[in-house]
């Protein structure tokens, strides 16, 4: 069983390296609305495919949040995408299956996949 | 909503919006009920509007008219020969609460609870919430005061501490659904 215990280990192994983070104005953010209808639509899987796509990447300039309503209840699950010195992008009906490719051509290539865009829904 | 653990997410939103500072939220079963509480120590609501959230043309959000969130959950329990009640103080906090008959045809399966927890713990790491999950007479508990304690000023939102409070939950979902 997991104990408390092995939590002191895993503090003083994440403290020695707390400081590879890179700087707030390159950091590219994630955003995943979560509000009732995005929960309903999906949202959680989508959140967690983000987060793990990012973490076997290792992308440490890359911030995966949640928010409450993006305001488009057809098209939930939405995220948002903000690259620093681009536009913000908004991909709609989303779920975990195109999470890879975003993150692979959009987060790590700087190419926007249009057809998940709210541009390609409408 | 597809399961309940969707519900819950959801429902514990609602204490993070009102600027609680601990969320407690207990799952309960037994053969004859199973009972789901979300409680907090946010904003409250006064028994006026309390009257009216079950009311899905009440919400204080701006952008949409409706607040979907309790009436869903109510609904749910309802058909699942339940019902769902709202205690709440201002300035005090909120209770929560919903109840079923597991036994029920349109019972919602209960469904990926650790996933819940750690998107709660993901979206608000400055939160604290107190989690306790019985079946019957075995029980766990998931603190995030105590995981602060020891982790001091990392976040808990850091990938490495979900991943290890995932493993938590998921022994401990295992040994009160399989005990051995
Ligand atoms: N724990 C709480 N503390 C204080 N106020 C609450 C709490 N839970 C609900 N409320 C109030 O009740 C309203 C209705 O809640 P409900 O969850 O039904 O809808 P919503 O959160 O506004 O929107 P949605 O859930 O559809 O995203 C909220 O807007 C809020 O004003
Ligand atoms: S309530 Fe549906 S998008 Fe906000
Ligand atoms: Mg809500």
């Amino acid at each position: 069983m997991k104990s408390l215990e092995e939590l002191k280990a895993l503090r003083e192994q994440m403290q020695s390296k707390m400081n590879v983070r890179k700087d707030d104005n390159e950091t590219i953010r994630v955003v995943v609305g979560m509000a009732t209808c995005g929960i309903a639509a999906g949202a959680r899987p989508v959140l967690n495919a983000f987060m793990e796509e990012v973490n076997k990447r290792g992308l440490k300039n890359v911030q995966v949040t949640q928010t409450g309503c993006i305001g488009v209840c057809r098209l939930e699950p939405i995220v948002e995408v903000f690259v620093p010195g681009q536009e913000k992008v908004t991909y709609v009906k989303m779920n975990a299956e195109k999470v890879p490719a975003i993150v692979a051509q959009h987060i790590v290539n700087k190419q926007v996949v249009t057809d998940y865009t709210i541009g390609a829904a409408e | 909503m597809k399961e309940l653990s969707l519900n819950i997410l959801d429902i514990a939103k609602n204490s993070v919006t009102a600027g609680a500072t601990l969320v407690e939220i207990t799952v309960t079963e037994t053969p004859a009920r199973l009972t789901i509480t979300v409680s907090d120590n946010g904003c409250g609501m006064t028994p006026e509007f309390v009257a009216r959230v079950t009311d899905p043309f009440t919400t204080t959000r701006t952008t949409r008219k409706v607040g979907l969130g309790i009436p869903l959950l109510q609904m749910e329990a309802q058909m699942a020969g339940g019902d769902l009640s709202i205690e709440s103080e201002v300035g005090k906090g909120t209770t929560t609460s919903a109840w079923f008959d597991p036994g029920h045809i349109d019972m919602p399966p209960l469904g990926d609870l650790n996933s819940s927890i750690l998107t709660l713990i993901q979206g608000s790491p400055d939160i604290d919430f107190l989690f306790t999950h019985s079946i019957g007479e075995r029980s766990y508990t998931l603190d995030t005061r105590e995981i602060r304690e020891i982790m001091g000023d990392i976040s808990l939102a850091e990938p490495e501490i979900l991943a290890w409070l995932g493993d938590y939950i998921s022994e401990n979902e295992s040994s009160i659904t399989n005990p051995t």
